[in-house]
């Protein structure tokens, strides 16, 4: 066995029992703790796997947005009863456990008898690059191939955020997402919220922009830029803005409101919906591009900051 | 054993686990880690099964990629309104108990959390 | 030439990593909160920037070791940042000593 396979099953080793861990232990913060270290571990697998733009994107929502999110709620309702009492008995746990082992014996049946030569579309999208001009395959499918997945994936975080925002109770309706936070103005974090905020969103940016020739895109820069505002919100430097206000509003339809223009245009004016005329490919994506990253920036942002709890005064 | 099929095989015990502690655990909170351990099994095997398809120079093939991509960020904004909901009922109720049978809390604090 | 690269980024590497472990080993062993925080970033830190030396060498242009370097100061400040936050909220925890 050489090393790197070595390597590999050790990783899928230390991953699994991460995730037992996480499974089975009884306080729910350490349940979020260990998550958060899976998903840290689960990034390194998809660098192994060759899918460093997935690596990026596992790292930063899954594991970095992901555990705030976890641990935010986790320390909230470490106030809440033990829910102890309710855990099932033990003919569910057996049936849950018989289930679990089906299905991931299934699943192991259906790796282990993948067909070989395996089919794969890669050699297509390599092809068809010259349509776009852009030289990352996986940006070509996110925003020329299979764009309209993209495009209603824009509209889930949407709705997602139109859920989330009417969670508010009815004194808030409209007002501020989450508590106002309060932190020492000459401590660390304070420091920390002044000092990373304009190199993070150099790094965003950069991201971003680097995502159209190598691996990169508009989510991963977009989650750095939100985690940026999410540091300045955490250290109280600013507060989360009214969700009723017209111009954070508009940055949130910016995005798929953009695509869906391009999108018509495509179709009154091209073959097809979302069909870009091939001289103006290129510029047509990356403007897209910039809409996307503002929107997802500010909604994954926003996501995490929660439903309105402060009413506008 | 080649790299692929090692992480096809971790993906689906990672469904397997995620499925379990989705069905056994009482808490909320544990439910929605479970099933994000669940989701991040099924990217995994399209990562693997994107490995498989490696040609033309590129490592993974781009179309599972690309999926999985859109698959984390729904997924973390499905795991954000989940908790978004979790945290209301506790503002509501006090508990995080999803049994229907509890009484409502009579001290809750509707502004708490 | 290629040799001597290697050469050094293996050596630098395993260093870190065992940097890695003695931090590690920090964490599980000593008694309490404050002791594994000192444990942990000092060695980690260090270990981290061992890593970030022995990839250098592997680095094809200026620009990707700017980058590799860039990390490691990016992770000396997260890491020093959260372990003093840390480090504060468990001395308001326990009880005056």
């Amino acid at each position: 066995m050489s090393i790197a396979a070595a390597f590999e099953v050790a990783l899928a080793a230390v991953v699994l029992g991460l995730g037992i861990w996480t499974i089975a232990v009884r306080e729910t913060y350490s349940a979020t703790v260990g998550f958060v270290a899976y998903g840290l571990l689960v990034a390194l697998i998809w660098v192994r796997l060759d899918a460093v733009d997935v690596a990026l994107t596992e790292a930063a929502i899954g594991g970095g947005l992901g555990g705030v999110l976890l641990l935010g709620a986790a320390a909230r309702l470490r106030d809440a009863g033990p829910t102890a009492a309710e855990a099932p008995g033990k003919v569910v746990r057996v049936t849950a456990a018989i289930l679990s082992v089906l299905t991931a014996a299934a699943l192991a049946g259906a790796v282990l008898l993948l067909p070989d030569p395996a089919p794969t579309l890669a050699p297509k999208a390599v092809a068809n690059a010259s349509a776009t001009g852009l030289a990352n395959p996986v940006t070509n499918v996110l925003m020329a191939f299979r764009a309209m997945d993209t495009m209603l994936e824009k509209v889930v975080l949407l709705l997602a955020i139109i859920g989330v925002w009417s969670l508010a109770p009815d004194d808030a309706w409209g007002g501020h997402p989450g508590p106002r936070h309060q932190a020492d103005p000459l401590g660390v974090l304070v420091f920390l919220a002044r000092l990373l905020p304009p190199i993070g969103i150099v790094v965003g940016i950069y991201i971003f922009w680097t995502g159209a020739n190598h691996p990169g895109g508009a989510f991963q820069g977009g989650a750095i830029l939100a985690s940026m505002w999410l540091l300045a919100i955490m250290a109280g430097l600013t507060d989360t803005p009214p969700v009723g206000r017209r111009w954070l509003r508009f940055i949130l339809v910016a995005g798929p409101g953009l695509f869906l223009v391009v999108g018509l245009g495509g179709l009154w004016f091209g073959a097809a919906f979302l069909a870009y005329p091939p001289a103006q490919a290129k510029p047509l994506i990356l403007g897209i591009e910039v809409a996307m990253i503002l929107t997802i920036a500010a909604t994954l942002g926003l996501l995490l900051a929660g439903a309105p709890e402060r009413s506008v005064k | 054993m080649s790299g692929p099929t090692v992480f096809g095989l971790c993906a689906a015990v990672a469904v397997g686990l995620g499925l379990y502690g989705l069905i056994t655990n009482p808490h909320p909170l544990r439910k929605i880690i479970a099933f994000n351990l669940l989701g991040s099994g099924v990217f995994l095997l399209f990562g693997a099964v994107g490995r498989r398809g490696a040609a033309a120079s590129v490592g993974n093939d781009p179309v599972p990629q690309a999926l999985v991509i859109t698959g984390v960020v729904v997924a973390f904004s499905a795991t954000a309104l989940a908790i978004a909901l979790l945290l209301r009922l506790f503002q509501k109720t006090g508990s995080t108990t999803l049994s229907s049978g509890a009484p409502p809390n009579a001290s809750s604090d509707p502004s708490g959390g | 030439m290629s040799l001597v690269r290697d050469i050094i980024t293996i050596a630098a590497v395993s260093a870190g990593a065992f940097f890695f472990l003695a931090g590690t080993v920090g964490l599980l062993r000593f008694p309490d909160t404050l002791t594994r925080l000192h444990a942990l970033t000092k060695a980690d830190n260090l270990g981290l920037g061992l890593v970030v030396l022995g990839l250098l060498p592997q680095a094809t242009s200026l620009r990707d070791g700017l980058k590799l370097i860039s990390i490691w100061l990016l992770g000396l400040l997260a890491g020093a940042t959260v372990s003093q936050l840390i480090a504060r909220t468990a001395r308001q925890g326990e009880p005056a000593k």
